[in-house]
């Protein structure tokens, strides 16, 4: 396998946004994953979100730990840097990155496999600390890379391309995000491009630990009768409890709604959340009631899609430590060395 | 009875406590009262993995020639733990001194007719005169400071001082503690014949020296350097250096007028993710540090691979303690040096300090900043829990308000604006370091995908076997760099010339410096080198080749020095003597002095000894 690169030849007249990039200017090199994953379908997304949201490439950092999900950052935002780390550990590395530079957006790109089972500490964790991110699983139920073994969100009793039945339970990553107190939550499915890119953006404007848990079949490995999933299944059980629209700043609502399916949810950054109910009683800023909805749903065999927790006033890790507004990485000596005349000090102290 | 040890200025002394009673305070007032009066003093904290109940020694070693290693051996026991009374009485030198509690009668049989044996009712004044149960406890080892204070002839006006600035702001804490230890004072000098044989004579030994521990000394280095995150996991004896960086970041490094911090700590969850915060952070232009000890590093290994092949700036601390494994967690070795070396799976190899004392462990630290941009990879700062944890006399600290962060090969936006050839892997000048950027520094030139695939000098995933040959040679060509800008190994010629050499490093140096003394004494001469970095600047190597033997003194089992000075630097392992100290306790000038001069008459170079009359 090499890297391929794309051709940057395009029609002269594609459609700019207001920094004058083309969709194309968010694209990476060519997708090396197998023709009809739902991976790519996500890295599509993804490339749609920012190029909606006028973000200037290059203030995005894109990180990934190990395995086929991990491999996409390649796939899109090439003027983006990207860091594909090691397994299960991007969450520590983003924490990392996102203390040195705390204006940029950072985009963590996981699996089930690295964030359910080599990485669910750090998955864990970050999302506890609250790290202003955007932290998506392209969550297929198996180890792609590594040819179809069973991963940790593979539902009980569902069946492998071998024909081997999974009797281990199943960790429900929203679940869990939820639990921990991520301050966004949304699942959605790669095949629903509709549902989700305004998920996307709506978690890139959200200032604290944003979690996607995106369902995307394996073509190579997951995607047979039996499977819970495969293309087929989730299509058949996704559950969307709203469909969201996400706008810059708040507008007139012009469409005509009945009254009590339309909320708006302003941001921190004053983005608007336009959130339409589909299931009329589910409260996305109730998390117990949320994580009872998800249990009680999971239990009837259904996959809730939508966005299902949000706080629109989050506190991230910055916020906790109480940071500087400068990021580090443009502290210079000034700013971070004592000098000589306290160091005197310190001396006289210690005799 | 031997004759009772007369000594000034030159004896050791050893408190036995239960860890948890508060001994720690009282017994580092004792020490630093001594220092007041000039003469230098190392003291050792000797305790177990455990906070509560378990036995804790304290160990002074009062030495006006100023050697601050162990000694070995005891000249005067506090015995104060009950549980230890028999190991403790029984390491006492002859003619030496007990102190202990007299409070319960003690069966003869329980001490030796060959010291002094020195007993005061302890509780018993404490319970007459205290009545809550804690202040008995707490007073009871100013009491008994205050009576060493008679017994060993040291200036109650020191102590009374170093009361006042440790209670400075608690005031009315202060009166009580005076008023303990006069009362120790007081009954002792009633009581014995003060002093005793050993005595503290006021002395100028110490001058500007200062007087801390090797954790803090690297804490305030990492300030001093530039570090602005830092992510660790509790391990002993590594924690007091976070710790200790928390408390100076909270005074130097946040901002008057806003209050905001600039830095930011954080406790991980595990050792796996406080290296890859570092690495995150390091990544993006910040500098960043972890603290650990050989468990962590341990733990650490696939992500040091990482940092090295994707070649991102971390520094580590690791004090090392007694391993392998869980191993003795509260004692002191060196050895994980090539668990460090050679940190990580594949052909790696790392950049390694070895700080002999607080003060190069301040400087150290504030250079593997540098370093660590410098080189674009990490590096290991190896104290150990000896110089890690306990106060050490040094030089005082001294920073140069010129100096500025070398932040390395970056190249900036005005650079890639201007179209300069940006490769992340590319070696244009020829030291094997090439230029990396930030994220978020141009819009459209100089991004890159780091990984730890193998990639081109353009930072392109390839398998192709050429350029990742080519990208592991260049890699060999920065450790090759690094050669020459790591801290040089110092020299000291003895003072005859001599085939004989000795190599040491970090916490060795006090008791290296105190056996060349006796051995120069005795008329056996020898050069020695302390190395003070790996990879080996050429004059380790060109040290070992012009001596027919060298010695390497080492405190962990397998000579991990040697290995790497056979390994690393081409050196018949026939040239290399090793003299290796690993029960958990620091080396001592005897153990040297012992070791070598029974080599030195297996290889019949016996003759060169003298004896001294």
């Amino acid at each position: 396998m090499t890297y391929i690169a794309k051709p940057k030849l395009h029609h002269p007249q594609l459609p700019t946004n207001k920094l004058g990039f083309t969709r194309r200017d968010y694209e990476g090199a060519i997708s090396t994953l197998c023709a009809g994953c739902g991976h790519d379908s996500i890295s599509a997304a993804i490339i749609q979100a920012c190029f909606q949201l006028d973000l200037p490439p290059h203030r995005i950092a894109k990180l990934s730990g190990i395995g086929c999900s991990s491999k996409t950052p390649t796939y899109f935002l090439g003027n983006s840097h990207g860091f594909n780390s090691v397994h299960g550990r991007m969450p520590s590395v983003l924490t990392g990155a996102n203390l040195a530079n705390r204006d940029l957006i950072y985009l963590g790109v996981s699996g089930d496999g690295d964030s359910a089972s080599i990485g669910f500490g750090q998955f864990a964790h970050s999302i506890r600390r609250g790290v202003n991110m955007v932290y998506i699983v392209e969550n297929n139920g198996v180890y792609g890379l590594t040819k179809g073994q069973f991963s940790a969100t593979s539902d009980t009793g569902s069946k492998s391309k071998r024909g081997v039945v999974n009797t281990d339970s199943p960790i429900d990553l929203v679940l869990m995000a939820l639990q921990l107190g991520a301050t966004y939550v949304a699942r959605s499915f790669s095949g629903d491009k509709t549902q989700l890119v305004p998920l996307i953006e709506g978690a890139i404007h959200h200032q604290g630990a944003a979690f996607i848990d995106c369902l995307s079949p394996c073509v190579a490995f997951n995607n047979h009768a039996g499977s819970t999933k495969s293309f087929d299944y989730v299509r058949a059980h996704n559950e969307a409890v709203n469909s969201l629209d996400v706008m810059p700043a708040r507008a007139e609502i012009t469409a005509d709604y009945a009254p009590g399916t339309v909320e708006d949810v302003v941001q921190h950054d004053g983005s608007v959340l336009r959130l339409r109910k589909l299931a009329t009683s589910y409260d996305p800023h109730n998390r117990i009631a949320a994580m009872n909805y998800l249990q009680e749903r999971h239990a009837a065999g259904e996959i809730v899609t939508g966005l299902l927790y949000v706080d629109p006033e989050p506190k991230d890790l910055h916020a906790h430590l109480n940071t500087a507004d400068t990021p580090f990485n443009q502290l210079g000596d000034g700013d971070l060395v004592p000098g000589s005349a306290a160091l005197e000090k310190i001396n006289a102290a210690l005799r | 009875m031997p004759q009772p040890l007369e000594r000034t200025n030159d004896f050791v002394i050893k408190f036995a406590n239960v860890n948890g009673s508060g001994s720690a305070s009282a017994n580092t007032l004792f020490a630093k009262s001594i220092l007041r009066m000039g003469v230098p003093v190392s003291p050792r904290n000797i305790f177990p993995s455990n906070i509560q109940g378990l036995p804790t020694w304290y160990e002074v070693r009062i030495s006006e020639a100023g050697h601050l290693g162990a000694r070995g051996g005891v000249d005067m026991m506090v015995a104060m733990n009950p549980q230890t009374w028999d190991k403790d009485v029984a390491s006492i030198e002859p003619g030496g001194y007990l102190f202990y509690d007299s409070t319960k009668p003690m069966p003869p049989s329980k001490f030796r007719d060959d010291i002094t044996v020195i007993g005061m009712p302890l509780t018993d004044i404490c319970n007459r005169t205290y009545s809550d149960p804690r202040q008995r406890q707490l007073f009871k080892n100013i009491i008994y400071v205050g009576a060493l204070s008679a017994l060993l002839d040291i200036d109650l006006k020191e102590v009374e001082k170093l009361i006042g600035e440790q209670f400075k702001g608690k005031d009315k804490l202060i009166a009580p503690n005076i008023q303990a230890l006069h009362m120790g004072r007081d009954y002792a000098t009633k009581t014995f014949a003060c002093p005793i044989g050993l005595k503290v004579r006021r002395a100028d030994k110490v001058g500007d020296r200062i007087f801390i521990d090797g954790n803090a000394a690297a804490a305030l280095g990492c300030v001093y350097g530039g570090a602005t995150v830092a992510a660790w996991y509790p391990i002993t004896p590594s924690s007091s250096l976070a710790e200790a960086f928390a408390r100076y970041a909270a005074r130097y490094r946040v901002d008057k007028a806003t209050g905001k911090a600039k830095v930011a700590i954080i406790q991980a969850e595990d050792e796996l993710s406080s290296i890859g915060m570092v690495i995150g952070a390091a990544w993006n232009g910040a500098r960043a540090f972890t603290a650990t000890s050989g468990p962590g590093i341990s733990l650490m290994q696939e992500f040091i691979g990482l940092a090295y092949f994707a070649e991102i700036p971390a520094v580590i601390f690791d004090v090392q303690r007694g391993s392998p494994s869980t191993g003795m967690p509260t004692r002191t070795q060196q050895a994980d040096i090539l668990s460090c070396a050679y940190a990580s799976h594949g052909d790696t190899k790392h950049v390694l300090l070895f700080p002999e004392d607080p003060r190069e462990a301040f400087d150290f630290a504030a250079d593997s900043f540098d370093l660590a941009d410098r080189l674009q990879t990490p590096i290991f700062v190896l104290l150990d829990l000896d110089i890690g944890m306990n106060d050490r006399l040094c030089a005082p600290f001294a920073w140069d308000d010129a100096r500025r962060m070398d932040r390395g090969k970056v190249m900036t936006y005005e650079e890639l604006e201007a179209g300069k050839d940006f490769g992340r892997y590319l070696d244009v000048d020829g030291d094997g370091i090439p230029f990396r950027t930030y994220p978020g520094t141009h819009p459209t030139r100089g991004a890159f995908f780091t990984r730890g695939t193998s990639k081109d000098r353009y930072a392109r995933y390839t398998e192709e076997g050429g350029a990742y040959a080519d990208n592991m040679q260049r890699l060999l060509r920065k450790f090759e760099t690094a050669k020459r800008i790591v801290p040089k190994p110092i020299l000291r010629r003895a003072s005859e010339s001599t085939p004989i050499g000795v190599i040491y490093f970090g916490s060795t140096s006090p008791a290296m410096n105190e056996a060349m003394e006796a051995l120069e004494a005795r008329g056996v001469h020898m050069d020695t080198l302390r190395v003070r970095a790996f990879p080996f600047h050429d004059d380790v190597i060109d040290f070992v080749l012009q001596h027919e033997q060298v010695f390497v003194v080492e405190q962990n089992r397998d000579a991990q020095l040697r290995m790497l000075l056979v390994n690393e630097g081409g050196i018949d392992p026939a040239r290399l003597i090793s003299v290796l100290h690993y029960d958990g306790t620091p080396i001592t000038a005897r153990f040297i002095i012992r070791d070598i001069a029974e080599r030195l008459e297996s290889l019949n170079l016996a003759p060169r000894m003298k004896v001294v009359s």
